[in-house]
């Protein structure tokens, strides 16, 4: 079964060689990205089952003896963010091959967009597999280079103009990240995380907070984490509609990936969980208030986006396995949730020909379908029961129940606080783009059947959260609990280097 | 291992003048300051393994070789800092194509705050809260 560990990142990065050598064959090129994606769903899949039963699966890349070498990790965490991400990264090639075969490739200039859209994938799964800190840096800056390309393609004055800030950014914490990696190989000697988590334990209790500080500095800045988060709302929102809802589904949340793994498996016991107790509250809060300002959709959702890091933060910082367990299912429900509003924002754009909250109207009248796609996602964000987002904020706040003491409280207030006011901004947008009369001359285009068709998909997916949403939680607990405890990671990895 | 002070002044400079350029508006300059930050990091890296002679077998006996891991790692950022240096250097000129300049802008909110500021001071200095209609 060790075979297939590779397989998530191999599959899609052989897709981007031969869609790139397809450019002058769209069709071909679309039936090449959907197979590779299908079939990395497919074995992320079957990877989350077998780890589930039969525990952690390790891959020494290439055979080189293990802490010299690549290893790739796959234990519960790693596998269940794989599926995820692999359907929802399924779903939205879905969406943008429907806009591109509607647009006859203007906007979308297909050519460029399958490679990198495969490259992207390839670094997300990276990411999610790696067994060491440089190759955690490696996949960062595959998905990154994609997500580059993916920004700023067509290059309009607006996407050079938010390209800018988000290479420059991006550019700033992947630098940070690399300073990070050779300061702990200068401390530690290794990057290997199963032998770091030894490692690391040994230094003293200074050095160790300050590597911490590092990495969590360059990851913070990728999760989008207040006050580092003021590049994502300018950014994401100029880009083309699939774009940007595969970018706020994913990449931020590859970063709250690298977080949890630098504090559970690295830095646990340190101090820093206060530090993002206080960094969450301060993103949840500051987030939605950004947002409700607001009066472009688009921009509205980048701050809720921003806004609801802070709970996975929240469920970070309890350090608890029922908080970090919570933390997990809110990572999921969010990554589905929010991909979904930013296609169906991408629907209502091509729909009313406008995302401005003081141009659109009427749309629950004019297109009933388009009203439900918006108005099921929207409340599940809000936290509305019986929705996953109710049930990821009901378990997080359980756990900062538990935890209890001031902070883990002030956080329980901010976060039901934050919750009415994400219902607050989602009820505004639906008061004024969906209830209002509609304008004198309403745009109302076509919507093509398969960007329709995802969109749906996704949101039925969204509603299967909340009925799975109790064996999900088993899955996330027993993960949760996989991370704190460390010794499956660290030994998985041990038998393989012994071998 | 005993850090090595040439390294470390290096490091040092590489740095500091990498996080002023940073600051500047011109894409270009900024492309410059993640240079020499690169540069930076690679030396910081190469500064955290053992100093010695060629790492390659045959050559050095084994316990004077250098460790050639951080090698291997730099080698891989400098790649990666290759391929996004020409991607800067593209997304500058294509701002200088389109905009006549590649300084990086003020971000819609910095703007509207401003213009925002710029009404509240005009006649008669009282804040208004009103939007100007579209």
């Amino acid at each position: 079964m060790t075979a297939l560990v590779p397989l998530p990142v191999v599959l899609p990065l052989l897709g981007a060689a031969v869609t790139l050598v397809l450019t002058r064959f769209p069709r071909a090129q679309r039936l090449v990205s959907l197979t590779a994606l299908t079939a990395v769903l497919g074995v992320s899949v079957a990877l989350l089952v077998e780890v589930s039963t039969n525990g952690t699966l390790v891959v020494a890349v290439g055979g080189w003896p293990v802490p010299t070498g690549i290893v790739l990790v796959a234990d519960r965490f790693a596998a269940l963010m794989l599926v995820v991400s692999a359907a929802v990264t399924l779903s939205v090639l879905v969406y943008s091959i429907g806009q591109g075969m509607a647009d006859g490739n203007e906007e979308t200039p297909l050519s460029i967009y399958h490679p990198s859209y495969l490259v992207l994938t390839a670094g997300v799964t990276n990411a999610f597999l790696a067994g060491d800190l440089f190759n955690l840096y490696v996949g960062f800056e595959i998905l990154l280079v994609a997500s580059y390309v993916l920004i700023t393609v067509g290059a309009t004055e607006d996407r050079v103009r938010a390209g800018t800030t988000y290479v420059v950014v991006s550019l700033l914490s992947s630098l940070i990240f690399l300073t990070g990696i050779g300061l702990v190989y200068a401390a530690a000697g290794t990057v290997n995380m199963a032998q770091l988590a030894g490692r690391l334990d040994a230094l003293p209790s200074g050095l160790r907070l300050m590597l911490n500080c590092v990495l969590l500095l360059a990851f913070g800045i990728k999760a989008a984490v207040f006050p580092l988060s003021a590049w994502l709302p300018d950014s994401y929102p100029t880009a083309l509609a699939p774009v940007t809802a595969v970018f706020a589904g994913l990449l931020t949340k590859v970063g709250i990936y690298a977080i949890i793994r630098v504090e559970t498996l690295l830095f646990p016991g340190g101090p820093t969980p206060n530090l993002l107790l206080v960094l969450a509250l301060l993103t949840m809060l500051v987030g939605i208030l950004g947002a409700i300002a607001q009066s472009d959709i688009k921009r509205l959702l980048s701050f809720t986006l921003v806004s609801h890091i802070g709970y996975l933060l929240f469920g970070i910082g309890l350090a608890s396995a029922s908080g970090l367990s919570a933390a997990i299912f809110y990572t999921v429900h969010h990554i589905t949730i929010q991909t979904t509003l930013f296609l169906v924002v991408g629907l209502v754009e091509r729909f009313g020909g406008s995302t401005s909250l003081d141009r659109l109207g009427g749309l629950a009248s004019l297109s009933p379908l388009l009203a439900i796609l918006f108005f099921l996602p929207a409340m599940n964000l809000a936290g509305i029961p019986p929705f996953s987002g109710f049930l990821g904020k009901l378990g997080l706040i359980e756990a900062g129940v538990a935890a209890g003491g001031g902070l883990p409280w002030a956080l329980v207030a901010a976060g039901l606080a934050t919750s009415l006011l994400t219902l607050y901004a989602v009820a505004r947008v639906w008061n004024l783009a969906f209830w209002r009369r509609p304008p004198a001359a309403p745009f109302e285009a076509g919507l093509p059947g398969l960007m329709v068709a995802s969109t749906v998909a996704l949101v039925v997916g969204g509603l299967a959260l909340t009925v799975l949403a109790g064996p999900l939680f088993d899955v996330t607990f027993d993960a949760a609990t996989e991370l704190l405890a460390r010794a499956p990671y660290v030994e998985a990895v041990r038998a393989v280097s012994a071998r | 291992m005993t850090p090595n002070l040439t390294y470390v002044v290096v490091v040092g400079v590489l740095f500091a003048s990498g996080v002023i350029l940073l600051l500047e508006r011109s894409l270009t300059r900024v492309l410059m300051g993640m240079v020499l930050l690169a540069n930076g990091v690679n030396v910081l890296i190469l500064a955290g393994g053992r100093y010695g002679g060629p790492p390659i077998v045959g050559t050095t006996p084994q316990d004077e070789m250098s460790d050639p891991l951080p090698q291997a790692m730099i080698l891989t950022a400098i790649v990666i800092t290759l391929g996004l240096t020409a991607f800067l250097l593209a997304l500058a000129y294509r701002s200088w194509r389109l905009v006549g300049h590649d300084e990086v802008q003020d971000d819609i909110e910095d703007r509207r705050i401003i213009e925002r500021a710029e009404r509240d001071i005009g006649p008669g200095g009282e804040d208004t809260d009103e939007e100007p209609a579209p």
